[in-house]
């Protein structure tokens, strides 16, 4: 398939632009072009027929089963899209919410983020929440710069390390990382949990927090999650919790109530946003009472029945510009209010029933990697089948041409040759039966076939991608 | 099965004495699980590290591990060669994919280290 920059003709136009209204205004010459942009010059058919191929070639939630596990690719419902699309928001300029005379006409989408962070606080078990960051990992590092403000303010001194388990993803310790931590790993036990023996001896005094994520990347509950929180406060070193996995408990329990004092929300994999490819995400931070202060800012506060904009006293300061992603923000909210309550509880159920229907119908056939009940994705480990010579990227590549997206492979990197599968909660039965029968089919070439399994795919516009090669000769521009 | 003339440690590195100088790599069964990898980062010459600080990256499209000092000591060499050609790592972990030379190191560090007998029955247990 051509890139579009090949079906370029000289002078091809899409768009001719309207007479100029108001008064021209020269630029400085040091920003102009002294020759035109490389852009494509073609029509506005060409653009239409282009994309719309490129679309019918991917793979996505809106026509595939997509189970790739921790980024919960769910269905996000087309009313969450309507609601971002509305004029009253996207034609509302951010700069209006700086300038006072403008002020005024933000009440609506202040409004929006006010009940957003109180919406979500209240569903983490969190006094406040800022919508700011805009990626679960923007989140993280929100949440370590605001550990260290704590610790910086009550003067606790040589709080310079955070524990993080061994199978959490690893913008975990990226983020501690990049907020000046220092990353002690914290192994998991053969049955999938924390190691709570290995947990208590690496929490010393220079601990000033712990990274979590509950269940964790196996798919597993952490049961010991309340002691673990006591035996932090004790330290006074902070419980952060990676709320990635939030879709397996929301509504159920809440990360407040287990003891953490931070945590982010993706509210592109929980609230209605698609997760992955670039697109904007939202990642807000919620705080315990005894971190509010600290939020990022401004802030918006309700104040004399109208919406007004404040700094938290010892603010980390800003994360992004203006109030974060603002429209991933109304999506969420849409998607709260039409929920409801008991909507978002049967998230929950839904989303571990199905993960335990998938993994109850596969582990005759599939080695799970824990001997456990999951919660909403479980783990298998293919190493039987690599044995065979049939590795878990075979298997991802053979269920493409099965018309099923890959579940993810390779992580947690706990789990050798792992498989993580994440149905969620918005597929049918008759979804998850006919993605299990095309495992069960893959497992039984993996016995009779392998070499079947070792070409695929073939059936899709390219076959078996070079990954070695793309990753070493990385060329990202035409 | 592993080369009966090194350390290892548990995770994955290997260790040799060249009379006075000690050689770094990671080991066949290591390089294994990782795949065929796409990048390699070394540490720097002149730099004193410590056992057990991460001193670089090994990377290969399923996963990014960190490479472990297996003792405390100065690094006077660095493989520079695997930058350009990581794969020397996969093809040949024990001779030409070496990581890194140290000399003045701690010898007390040696002996927290692996024998290749045990070391094999260390590996036993992780592929059981
Ligand atoms: C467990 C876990 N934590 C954190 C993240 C990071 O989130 P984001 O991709 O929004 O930065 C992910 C992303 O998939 C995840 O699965």
């Amino acid at each position: 398939m051509q890139l579009i920059f090949e079906q370029s003709a000289p002078g091809r136009r899409a768009l001719e632009l309207d007479p100029l209204d108001v008064p021209a205004a020269d630029l400085p010459p040091e920003l102009l072009r002294s020759k035109p942009a490389a852009l494509p010059e073609v029509s506005e058919l060409d653009v239409v027929r282009h994309f719309t191929r490129l679309s019918r070639r991917n793979f996505g939630i809106d026509t595939h089963f997509y189970p790739l596990g921790s980024c919960t690719m769910k269905y996000n419902p087309k009313l969450a899209d309507r609601a971002a699309d509305h004029p009253g928001f996207t034609r509302l300029h951010p700069h209006f919410s700086t300038s006072p005379a403008y002020r005024a006409r933000c009440q609506g989408a202040f409004e929006v983020i006010h009940a957003t962070e109180r919406m979500l606080a209240e569903i983490g078990g969190m006094a406040e929440a800022s919508l700011q960051p805009i990626a679960g990992a923007h989140g993280e590092l929100a949440g370590a710069l605001l550990m260290a403000a704590y610790h910086r303010d009550r003067g606790n001194t040589g709080k310079d390390t955070i524990l993080i388990p061994d199978s959490a993803h690893g913008t975990n310790p990226a983020s501690a990382a990049i907020a000046g931590f220092k990353v002690r790993e914290v192994p998991s036990k053969r049955d999938g949990t924390l190691n709570v023996r290995a947990l208590t001896r690496a929490l010393d005094d220079s601990v000033a927090g712990i990274m979590l994520t509950c269940p964790n990347t196996h798919g597993l509950f952490e049961p010991a999650v309340g002691r673990i929180a006591c035996m932090a406060r004790d330290r006074d070193a902070l419980m952060y919790y990676d709320g990635a996995n939030l879709n397996a408990i929301i509504g159920r329990c809440r990360p407040g109530d287990m003891g953490f004092d931070i945590m982010h929300f993706n509210l592109h994999k929980t609230f209605a946003t698609p997760h992955g490819m670039g697109g904007p995400g939202s990642g807000p931070v919620g705080v315990s009472a005894r971190l509010v202060d600290y939020l990022p800012g401004p802030r918006v506060v309700a104040r004399d029945g109208a919406y007004d904009l404040a700094t938290p006293p010892k603010s980390i300061g800003r994360m992004a510009a203006f109030f974060g992603n603002f429209l991933v923000a109304v999506r969420a909210y849409a998607y709260m209010r039409a929920l409801g309550a008991s909507g978002l509880r049967d998230i929950s159920t839904g989303a571990v029933l199905n993960a335990n229907y998938v993994h109850a119908k596969l582990k005759s056939a599939f080695t799970s990697a824990f001997d456990t009940p999951f919660m909403h994705e479980c783990v298998f480990t293919a190493t039987p089948q690599a044995r065979k010579g049939v590795r878990a990227l075979d298997i991802a590549k053979a269920l493409l041409d099965r018309g099923f997206h890959a579940p993810t492979v390779y992580f947690p990197l706990t789990v050798k040759e792992s498989l993580m599968v994440e149905p969620t909660e918005t597929e049918s039965r008759e979804t998850l039966d006919a993605f299990c029968e095309a495992m069960l089919e893959i497992a039984k070439l993996a016995d009779e076939d392998p070499d079947a399994l070792t070409r695929a795919p073939e059936t899709l516009p390219v076959g078996r991608l070079d990954e070695v090669r793309a990753a070493r000769r990385l060329n990202c521009s035409f | 099965m592993v080369p009966d003339d090194l350390l290892y440690t548990e995770d994955h590195e290997w260790i040799r004495d060249d009379g006075g100088e000690y050689v770094v790599g990671i080991t066949a069964w290591a390089s294994e699980q990782l795949g065929e990898l796409t990048f390699v980062e070394l540490p720097e010459t002149g730099m004193d590290v410590h056992q057990g600080e991460s001193v670089g990256t090994v990377e290969s499209v399923k996963a990014a591990s960190d490479v472990y000092s297996p003792v405390s000591g100065h690094i006077v060499e660095v493989n520079e060669t695997l930058e350009d050609d990581p794969g020397l790592l996969t093809k040949d972990p024990y001779g030409d994919g070496w990581l890194f030379k140290l000399d003045s190191i701690r010898v007390a560090d040696l002996k927290k280290l692996m024998k290749p007998d045990a070391y094999e029955r260390f590996l036993e247990e992780q592929t059981e």
